[in-house]
């Protein structure tokens, strides 16, 4: 039975490829008029696409513009939008106001590489048994996987804090590098499963077949194929570890030299008044590593954001 | 190959760091919170058991049942809103026109960066004398006089929607568009030859068609959305007077603020008993669309 489902899968995926440039050549001309738009429309559409991105992008604007601005004009009436003489003092300030910055912002990234590292080694070998073995109780453990992605670090915080505790990593990196993995897990492996459901199980059986073990299965016929779902998991995986690390670097520790950026940025927060533009200028800092990144990747980042999607 | 004992040992062995890690730092906390909800746990490391004294002191103090609705409010009216402008944010991403790619990328940054970082701007826009939002509404004469948006329980309790819809439409708009692409371009290309216009396409076509990702989409966002923590530690603090003071919220002063881990495992397990019914009917929704498109 099984052998039938494959055959037909496979035969599902080579299809599209197959039929694809026929319908390609049939389609220009129709599409080419169907996505014709009247002026009014491009002029709407843009409009639209105008109000959606400033609503997406304005905190961004602000922020970039409070952090050109002296902290005198900032707490200054009627406001203005625009700085006037603004300057890029902040963005050299910073770092004496605040001397661990830069320790901050590493943390961040350390971290979430370190997640990202864990994640990865954790992951692929579970998606790998999921993805090829029937065995007994495979659907329920993989909807176990899932149920635990539903509940948040937050609801567990008393007996994770009790935990780290009583393992003595209280005040450590990895009071927020375990417990941040964890909840990261489940959706990896769900999307990398995805990923290696399509790769032909007749490689397996051939390279069994040839008297290959498993193991070396899995390295050397299973790894290299599924490289760019590796790739989308652990991007994505960085993403979250890295836009997420509030409440656990919050609560499991409270060493400066541990925190990452979303807490060190507490530091900001001075004894009579905020530094609103170095905390805006110290943001752009941190974050502008990872924006520059994504723009490379945001293939991978769409890819993953679909992949994960529950179709099944 | 495949249904042999040495391989279901050996799909066992691929699987245990995953099940191990999870029972540790997930299944197991999730354990201790149920057994530590009928404790009077505390700081110190003894503690008794005190049957359903926790519960029934949250669900006698009165203000548990409002934190509740509250939490449910906050919740459908974020979730709602990010699912209407995630469609139009889709819509106008997926038209044909030059820029496309550039602006699907300005789309992320509020998914990609750290969320905490994204809500110290959101917290600098509110403020009444010297923010954005204020400021611009003054500037324009629309409001005459600063309005501290997060200064007011009502006024406040839409500034921590704003934010989290915020922070959550980029990934429904991406999501949406990738569902929309996934639409046979046939079924369009069928009906404008017959003459159907764009919004009678859009609402006959495109909506049925996208039905299972709204649904699919609805309920991830809602249990996101429901465990949302960070914005509004951050925002409000649960202020002014408890207006913003979520379920989350609720049990984390609790349990570290007051240090009742007793109590605070109670109200945790009352968050739980609401994830577990969300989960359910995401489980069977999901089940039920797969089916769904079987047929």
């Amino acid at each position: 039975m099984s052998d039938v489902a494959r055959t037909t899968e496979v035969a599902a995926v080579d299809s599209p490829a197959l039929v694809k440039p026929q319908r390609k050549v049939k389609a220009r001309s129709t599409r080419a008029m169907i996505d014709r738009y009247q002026w009014y429309e491009v002029v709407a559409l843009y409009a639209g696409i105008a109000v959606f991105l400033f609503f997406v992008l304005a905190p961004f604007i602000e922020g970039f513009l409070v952090s050109l601005k002296p902290l005198a004009q900032l707490f200054s009436t009627p406001y203005s939008f625009i700085p006037k003489n603004g300057s890029f003092d902040a963005y050299f300030n910073m770092w004496n106001s605040v001397p661990l910055l830069g320790l901050y912002i590493f943390n961040s990234f350390f971290i979430s590489t370190i997640v990202t590292l864990i994640v990865v080694a954790v992951v692929v070998p579970a998606a790998y048994a999921f993805a090829r073995f029937n065995f007994a109780g495979a659907g329920l453990l993989l909807g176990m996987f899932l149920a635990v992605n539903m509940f948040s670090g937050a609801v567990l915080l008393i007996p994770l804090f009790r935990l780290m505790r009583g393992l003595g990593l209280l005040n450590t990196y990895f009071a927020m590098i375990v417990p941040g993995a964890a909840f990261l897990i489940p959706s990896s492996i769900w999307l990398l499963r995805t990923y290696m459901l399509r790769i032909p199980r007749e490689l397996d059986e051939a390279a069994w077949v040839d008297g290959a073990s498993r193991l070396y299965t899995l390295r050397r016929v299973i790894l290299p194929l599924a490289m760019p779902g590796i790739v989308v998991v652990a991007i994505m995986t960085f993403i979250g570890a890295y836009a997420q690390q509030f409440i656990f670097a919050l609560t499991f520790n409270s060493k400066s030299e541990f925190m990452p950026l979303p807490v060190g940025l507490f530091a900001f927060f001075g004894k009579q008044e905020v530094q609103w533009n170095e905390l805006m200028a110290a943001s752009f800092v941190g974050i502008l590593p990872v924006m520059v990144v994504i723009v490379f990747l945001q293939r991978y980042l769409v890819a993953g954001l679909t992949a994960g999607a529950v179709k099944q | 190959m495949t249904s042999t004992r040495s391989a279901t040992i050996f799909a066992f062995a691929l699987l245990a760091p995953a099940l191990i890690y999870i029972s540790i730092i997930v299944a197991y906390p999730l354990f201790d919170t149920v057994v530590l909800s009928f404790t009077n746990a505390q700081l110190r490391p003894t503690y008794d058991w005190v049957g359903w004294a926790n519960y029934q002191r949250i669900f006698g103090a009165g203000n548990f049942t409002e934190i509740i609705i509250r939490t449910l409010v906050w919740t459908f009216f974020s979730v709602s809103i990010k699912m209407i402008i995630g469609m139009c944010g889709a819509v106008l991403l997926n038209a044909a026109i030059p820029g496309q790619t550039v602006f699907r990328i300005l789309t992320m940054p509020p998914w990609i960066v750290p969320m905490a970082i994204g809500i110290y701007m959101w917290a600098w826009m509110y403020n009444g004398n010297f923010g954005m939002i204020s400021g611009l509404l003054q500037n324009f004469g629309i409001t005459n006089g600063p309005v501290a948006w997060l200064a007011y329980g009502h006024t406040a309790f839409w500034a921590t929607i704003v934010t989290d819809v915020w922070i959550g439409v980029p990934m429904v708009t991406i999501y949406f568009l990738a569902a929309m692409q996934s639409i046979p371009k046939d079924l369009h290309e069928a009906a404008w030859t017959d003459g159907a216009g764009r919004f009678y396409r859009f609402r006959r076509i495109t909506l049925p068609l996208m039905l299972p990702a709204i649904i699919t989409m609805s309920l991830l966002s809602l249990i996101a959305t429901f465990n949302s923590f960070d914005i509004i530690y951050i925002l409000t603090n649960g202020g002014p007077s408890g207006q913003t003071t979520t379920m989350i919220i609720d049990t984390y002063k609790t349990a570290m603020g007051s240090r009742k881990y007793g109590e605070g495992a109670a109200r945790a397990v009352v968050i739980c008993i609401f994830v577990s019914i969300f989960c359910l009917v995401y489980f069977r929704a999901v089940r039920r669309l797969g089916q769904g498109e079987a047929k």
